[in-house]
């Protein structure tokens, strides 16, 4: 079949790849990890070029030129903002992709395809079309087509395990009689049904795990089509990306002291449950200039950013108002919360893509030390990752979850578009302590005003 | 014809397995700076199925196999293409700090 040049190329490929993953470690080799990896991918499909000559060269270009066309200005122009969004559309298109080389390889092949084979096959279809649909939802929940918030109805497990039953029920009947063709549209019908019923029922704010998790699904897909192809390369590519989307996965959920079954099933921050406190505390609130003539005497301030400052587009000032303060001789930090943001590392790139130096940027462990000895914290658009009762209540739906401390601070300032609480529905105790000064309003406009008032202050 | 015979599927349980270890060591001593550009660069890294759609591509085949066969292209293209792109871009953004200032 393919002859030992193009094997032996395949070996070189998945070397690459390994080797762009071990660069990837770190910032300062990034670059070269990114190189292995185009480098693999340019000799992948070389060897294949070489070894299977296509006739269909009309269709081929045709699909390529395609994905040029689309895939460049996604890759060049998407917002950092929207980042999220295109991750999960790009687990969409790598599973749908699996999954249709997988129905071609079926038809192909059929009925003249053993058990052995069309097991692995179907299992393999049947991931990459819930992963397609699952990500596409993901996809539109992120871009605000839909609602973040999750879709819950009564009996909504059993429906949902009832279509993932008649696609695994279906796919076995496949197995058993690889002759009957028009049963893999319901294999295929009922996979995608059960992707979308999954994420439609999960929130917004659980998005970091769940792209990862749809990214592990998404590299699984592939390994598995390796295996029907038995095809190394694509092995080992698929289980890297895998993995990747495995360890990430279990990063976010320890993040959120939550386990995935919970996160996939629980449906968490549908409704303001009884968590929320029913006496009514007033906090107090303050304006710009109050926090200014705080600021004046702070020696240290550590930004403690959230989702919230995605959606302003406050990076930018928050850089400035930085570039400011450190101007006054200032030390400045960044607290990066594991799942602050709606994808693993969404932070950390919105704060660079504003020219953060990224060695300002401080993960949750290394950081938290260092807030007793804080004379000012900012929250900007974050607010469950701080909440103390994560550490001090154990009734609180939060309770064990790993926060930023930021209330250890001398004095925090939240900056919040409103007295509403997080995304888990319960009230963060912070917002009523004395130490606390709450700023109310669009994080890019207060944070503005904020700079304009520490400017004209002078020294 | 495909068929997976036993010698093989042992052969690739193996290489399965081991990409499986050598993955989860490679990722978690991935710098959580770089978790975001890692997702760009592995599903690059992934869609090299998209040899597998040019492998069934090349098999003589039906319309409407070799029209699924070139859907797959497109999409893993796309994928490869921004992936490797946006994975660029986004590490050009990490800088350090720049000294004596």
């Amino acid at each position: 079949m393919t002859d030992l040049l193009a094997e032996s190329l395949y070996v070189v490929a998945a070397l690459l790849f390994v080797l762009s993953l071990k660069f990837m470690a770190e910032v300062r080799t990034s670059r070269l990890g990114k190189i292995c990896g185009v480098a693999g991918m340019a000799v992948a499909i070389g060897a294949t070029l070489l070894a299977y000559q296509t006739q269909n060269v009309d269709l081929l270009v045709g699909a390529v030129v395609i994905g040029v066309v689309v895939g460049s200005p996604i890759g060049l122009k998407v917002a950092m903002t929207a980042v999220p969004q295109r991750t999960a559309m790009s687990h969409a298109f790598g599973s749908l992709a699996v999954a249709l080389v997988g129905a071609a390889e079926y038809y192909h092949d059929a009925p003249a395809i053993d058990p052995a084979t069309l097991s692995v096959l179907s299992g393999e279809m049947v991931l990459g079309f819930l992963t397609f649909t699952g990500s596409c939802i993901a996809f539109a929940k992120l871009q605000g087509l839909i609602s973040g918030k999750p879709l819950l109805y009564r009996g909504r497990m059993f429906v949902s395990m009832g279509v993932l039953g008649v696609a695994i029920a279906s796919a076995a009947y496949l197995v058993a009689n690889p002759s009957q063709e028009m049963v893999l549209p319901l294999v295929a019908g009922a996979a995608l049904v059960f992707g979308f019923l999954l994420v439609i029922a999960i929130g917004g704010a659980d998005m970091p795990t769940v792209i990862a998790i749809l990214n592990s699904f998404a590299g699984i897909s592939a390994a598995a089509l390796g295996f029907v192809l038995d095809n190394q390369l694509l092995i080992v590519a698929g289980t890297l990306d895998g993995s990747s989307g495995l360890i990430l996965g279990i990063i976010m959920s320890k993040a959120m002291n939550r386990s995935f079954t919970n996160i996939l099933f629980g449906g968490v921050g549908a409704t303001v449950s009884g968590a929320t406190t029913t006496e009514t505390r007033v906090a107090q609130t303050y304006t710009p200039e109050d926090v200014a003539t705080i600021m004046r005497d702070a020696r240290s301030v550590i930004f403690a950013p959230g989702y919230g400052m995605a959606v302003a587009q406050a990076q930018h000032v928050v850089k400035e108002l930085a570039d400011v303060l450190q101007a006054r001789g200032i030390d400045v930090k960044y607290a990066i919360h594991p799942v602050a943001g709606r994808m693993p590392g969404h932070m950390n790139v919105l704060l660079a893509e504003a020219q953060v130096p990224y060695d300002q940027l401080w993960e949750m462990d290394r950081v938290n030390p260092l807030f007793p000895e804080t004379d000012v914290v900012i929250v900007v658009g974050a607010n469950d990752v701080t909440n103390p009762a994560a550490r001090t209540r154990p009734d609180s739906p939060l309770y064990g979850m790993p926060i930023l401390d930021v209330d250890k601070a001398r004095t925090v300032v939240f900056i919040k578009r409103s007295m509403g609480p997080g995304f888990s529905g319960v009230d963060n105790e912070l917002f009523y302590l004395p130490k606390t000064m709450m700023v109310l309003g669009d994080a890019k406009k207060v944070l503005t005003e904020l700079l304009s008032s520490l400017r004209n202050m002078g020294n | 014809v495909t068929a997976i015979n036993s010698a093989d599927l042992i052969t690739n349980l193996l290489i399965f397995l081991l990409a499986t270890v050598l993955g989860q060591e490679l990722i978690r001593h991935v710098s959580r700076l770089l978790h975001t550009p890692l997702m760009a660069l592995t599903n690059a890294i992934s869609s090299v199925s998209f040899i597998a759609a040019l492998i069934v591509l090349a098999e003589p085949n039906t319309e409407e196999v070799s029209l699924l066969a070139a859907v797959a292209v497109a999409l893993a293209a796309t994928n490869i293409v921004s992936g490797f792109l946006l994975t660029d871009r986004i590490l050009r953004m990490f800088k350090r700090r720049k000294t004596g200032k």
